[in-house]
């Protein structure tokens, strides 16, 4: 909902200013005056807590890339002087890699919340594709970011996903001696995976200047799904949204806090406080957790080529959705069966996040031995990842677009303060 | 507005199960789970015992250096805040004469600054431990081809920590009768391992764990305590592993203590903005 | 949470709220924030000075036999060149005979000396001119000569010639012995 401005330069300096760049006055239009719904709840907070994210990893990894040396020989070396000898030098470190994954928690409940409330709907569809973009640079600067310490994890995850590229037929492993540098991940490698992940959060800021300019030309999506009326539907940006912003970003720091203080290695792994060695494969190679459901569905297509497209059809699923909801109805609220559907959805993405963790043919039930189908007991991990990318897709590519068009929706609210609402919210 | 919450509060109880498990890698091993021991820097409030930490390292100095480096401990940094020869007349670490002394009785690599010829000098405190053998070839060549990992972040680098450490060093047993264990191996049921392949008994029944490089390496009274602490087997375990802990991180206290004092924090700035949103929002509805 | 009450607006009934309440916790609030902010600001700061590792490189002890009568021994200390020189009778003789004559930056032998030890000239082997590193024994006054814009510095490292405008640096030090310096 952009209106005209309401702004008014009080001072001199001000007004100079105003008539020359009116910085102020889009920072007063974009983050003061600003008209936001008055029904968000805490959902909407996460935007906000995502930019609070992207500042802290990048002011921790710049003030870490003094101190760090990007060198197959010294990488491991270098991040333990940062732990030992840099003043603070730890307190910086585990908040950059606890902070990564912070940024992936904020970052699924937020695009969970665009899902639950149809954010991704028409007119949002190029903010939604820009966050899509984002996601995926965010992706890649954590992949990057992990391979950094030289960590037996950081060789291997890097050795195995540069490796997926070799699927691509004809050009792949050209691609992937290119990627490396070399004949695998070497010395190459790390140099360019340094200064590539410098370079993309960077990218990613841009990215999310575009996003919340094209938030802002349509205005914020509410719980309700209906598009603010009145003036009655909104209050101005400042105190009101700034306010609640700020008590979500206090609570989500406290369990920042926790992990970087009590927990610091939990959502890491052992094996990455050993040094590489190009000679031993670890017994068990894992990604990072928010990495988790894809790999579990990139291992769960038996063929190598197929797998890799499975894995980024998966994300592609994200790009494609608003153009795959046909549903009248925007939130999720006024649809019940699409509510029940969407929570499968959360569960298929738990459980084969679940799998990604596991080895593919260690028991689901322990002890339960039955037959062979395929390659594999039916009763192991990837036969149960197979059974959850199979909804995960579906609800993509079959249930969203066929519930759109034959549910029974609840009555929607004629504006966001309507009396009709009092009786109940889901 | 219950259902919305509860929602929230599946999801993120879905994540949290999903870190949780995500977390816990399962190789296809069968090695016993170590024992949870109750370390005096576990929990939110913990931090190293000194004279634990003092143990510890006679048992690294004594019986472990002979095979595993910890290049990433300088001298100075057993003199350091929460280090096993802290001395607080001493802040700087450099100064203090136990941490000289310890130094001092090592010699580290040279170059003759007259001839060019390599040559030796007693260490100083800003030089780091002084590994046993020269490269990785050489500590190979005698440990039958085994390489004793180095033990600067050994803790930090395997699943369950000290008391994984503690369970190796205590867990050593006779291999039980139909456990072919080749020469020079040793069987341990904590070590991570598959022993299914070497097994004659009964096939449900295969031995925890697997075969580890190192020979039991402490026994009882083995290390004599300083301290008059009775030097049993599992006391050295205990104690080493807990020095293992500091080797690796060294600013655990500091941690714990910063991470009081920021939550402390956090809260106190959370009450103020819950009120402040409160009083902001008290005459509109939501 | 919410209450969708029926036309939700602003309730006109609150100009009797104390306004100074409100404000005060709006304060009170964002203070909290801006100091805890201020204070995260201090690792990220204190993260650039020297390390622990670099700091226990501050110090070097040096063994004094290993420098002859009239020669000087140059080590690396604090990254920079540290010039240890012991110097002859007639040396020293030549530093003192000049205390009195006029120079740039004047200074006793005396007092760039330990008492006892006076043969031993401990100096920052950094000309003070432009950084540069001084050769030992050149010049007229037979001290050092810095070769890149012709600085000449006496048997007490005084600037006697040349560009530079001081004498070289002395660094703090103290002799554990006789033949033992601890420099830094």
């Amino acid at each position: 909902m952009s209106g005209h401005s309401t702004y008014t330069p009080k001072t001199g300096l001000t007004r100079w200013l105003d008539s020359r760049l009116p910085i102020l006055r889009l920072a007063h239009d974009s983050f003061v005056d600003y008209p936001t719904p008055r029904n968000l709840n805490y959902f909407w907070t996460f935007g906000g807590i995502l930019g609070l994210c992207l500042g802290v990893q990048i002011i921790t990894g710049i003030v870490l890339a003094m101190n760090y040396t990007a060198n197959a020989a010294l990488a491991f070396n270098s991040v333990e002087h940062i732990m030992r000898d840099v003043n603070y030098g730890w307190l910086i470190r585990y908040t950059h890699a606890n902070g990564a994954s912070m940024f992936f928690i904020a970052v699924y409940v937020h695009m969970l919340r665009g899902l639950y409330y149809g954010s991704y709907k028409a007119p949002r569809e190029v903010l939604w594709l820009l966050g899509c973009v984002i996601y995926l640079l965010m992706m890649a600067t954590g992949f990057l970011g992990y391979v950094l310490p030289w960590g037996q994890m950081s060789f291997w995850g890097a050795t195995v996903i540069t490796n997926l590229f070799s699927a691509l037929p004809l050009v792949g492993p050209s691609i992937t001696t290119w990627l490396w540098g070399g004949f695998a991940v070497d010395n190459p490698t790390l140099n360019r995976f340094f200064s590539l992940h410098y370079l993309l959060p960077f990218v990613i800021a841009g990215v999310v200047v575009l996003h919340v300019w094209a938030l802002h030309v349509v205005g914020q999506n509410n719980p309700t799904g209906v598009e603010p009326k009145s003036k009655a539907d909104v209050l101005p940006f400042t105190p009101y949204a700034t306010v609640k912003d700020g008590f979500a970003m206090s609570l989500f720091m406290i369990m920042f806090a926790v992990f970087v203080f009590y927990l610091p290695n939990s959502l890491g792994h052992a094996d990455n406080y050993i040094p590489a060695n190009p000679i031993v494969t670890p017994a068990h190679i894992v990604p990072e957790w928010y990495f988790l459901p894809f790999y579990a569905i990139l291992r769960a297509v038996p063929d190598k080529l197929m797998g890799v497209l499975a894995m980024f059809g998966a994300i592609a699923c994200f790009f494609a959705l608003p153009w795959l909801d046909t549903s009248k109805v925007r939130s999720k609220r006024y649809r019940p069966t699409a509510r029940l559907y969407f929570w499968l959805f959360v569960l298929s993405a738990c459980v084969l996040g679940l799998c990604g963790a596991r080895l593919p043919d260690d028991q689901v039930i322990p002890g339960l031995k039955t037959f062979t189908l395929i390659d594999s007991d039916p009763n192991s991990f990837v036969w149960l990842s197979r059974i959850a990318a199979l909804y995960y897709f579906a609800y993509f590519l079959l249930i969203t677009p066929i519930l759109g068009l034959v549910e029974k929706t609840s009555p929607v609210p004629e504006t966001i303060a309507s009396p009709a609402l009092n009786a109940k919210k889901a | 507005m219950t259902l919305k919450l509860l929602s929230k509060a599946a999801v993120l109880a879905a994540f949290a199960g999903l870190l949780s498990f995500g977390g816990a890698v399962m190789a296809a091993t069968t090695e016993a789970e170590a024992p949870k021991t109750q370390f005096s820097f576990e929990g939110p409030f913990g931090k190293f015992d000194q004279a634990q930490l003092q143990r510890g390292y006679k048992v690294y100095r004594e019986v472990c250096s002979a095979c595993h480096s910890m290049s990433l401990v300088a001298f100075r940094n057993l003199g350091d805040k929460g280090g096993p020869f802290y001395d607080p007349k001493y802040p700087n670490s450099n100064d203090n004469p136990v941490v000289k002394a310890i130094a001092a009785d090592y010699m580290v690599d040279d170059i003759d600054t007259e001839t060019g010829d390599p040559s030796k000098r007693p260490a100083v405190t800003a030089d780091y431990l002084v590994a046993p053998f020269k490269n990785e070839y050489a500590a190979r060549a005698s440990n039958g081809g085994a390489l004793p990992p180095d033990m600067s972040v050994l803790a930090k680098a395997r699943e369950g920590g000290p008391d994984y450490i503690r369970a190796i060093v205590n867990g050593y047993k006779a291999a039980p009768a139909g456990l072919t264990v080749a020469p020079g191996k040793y069987y341990n049921p904590y070590f991570p391992g598959d022993m299914s392949s070497s097994w004659k008994g009964d096939p449900n029944d295969v031995p925890e764990g697997g075969v580890i490089g190192m020979p039991p390496p402490l026994s009882d009274g083995s290390v004599t305590f300083d301290d008059g602490t009775k030097s049993t087997l599992d006391q050295q375990a205990t104690d080493v592993a807990a020095f293992l802990m500091w080797a690796a991180e060294p600013k655990l206290n500091e941690r714990h203590q910063l991470g009081a004092a920021v939550l402390i924090y956090l809260l106190l700035l959370s009450t103020l903005l819950w009120f402040s949103y409160k009083t902001v929002w008290k005459h509109e509805s939501h | 949470m919410s209450n969708l009450a029926v036309g939700a607006t602003t309730d006109p009934g609150h100009a009797s709220d104390d306004p100074s309440r409100r404000d005060f916790i709006h304060i009170a609030a964002i203070a909290a924030a801006a100091g805890g902010a201020a204070s995260v600001a201090w690792p990220f700061i204190d993260q650039m000075n020297p390390a622990a590792d670099t700091l226990a490189l501050a110090s070097v002890e040096f063994d004094l036999t290993k420098v002859m009568e009239g020669m000087q021994v140059a080590i690396k200390w604090r990254g920079k060149p540290l010039f240890i020189r012991n110097r002859s009778a007639a040396e020293i003789a030549a530093a003192q005979k000049d205390d009195n004559a006029p120079m740039k930056d004047p200074a006793k032998d005396a007092d760039r000396v330990k008492v006892g030890k006076e043969q031993w000239l401990i100096l920052i082997g950094t000309c003070t001119h432009l950084g540069c590193v001084p050769t030992f024994g050149g010049g007229d006054w037979g001290g050092w000569f810095c070769p890149c814009h012709g600085s000449q510095y006496d048997t007490a490292g005084r600037i006697r010639k040349g560009p530079a405008p001081l004498n070289l640096e002395l660094p703090d030090y103290a002799f554990l012995s006789d033949t033992k310096v601890k420099i830094g």
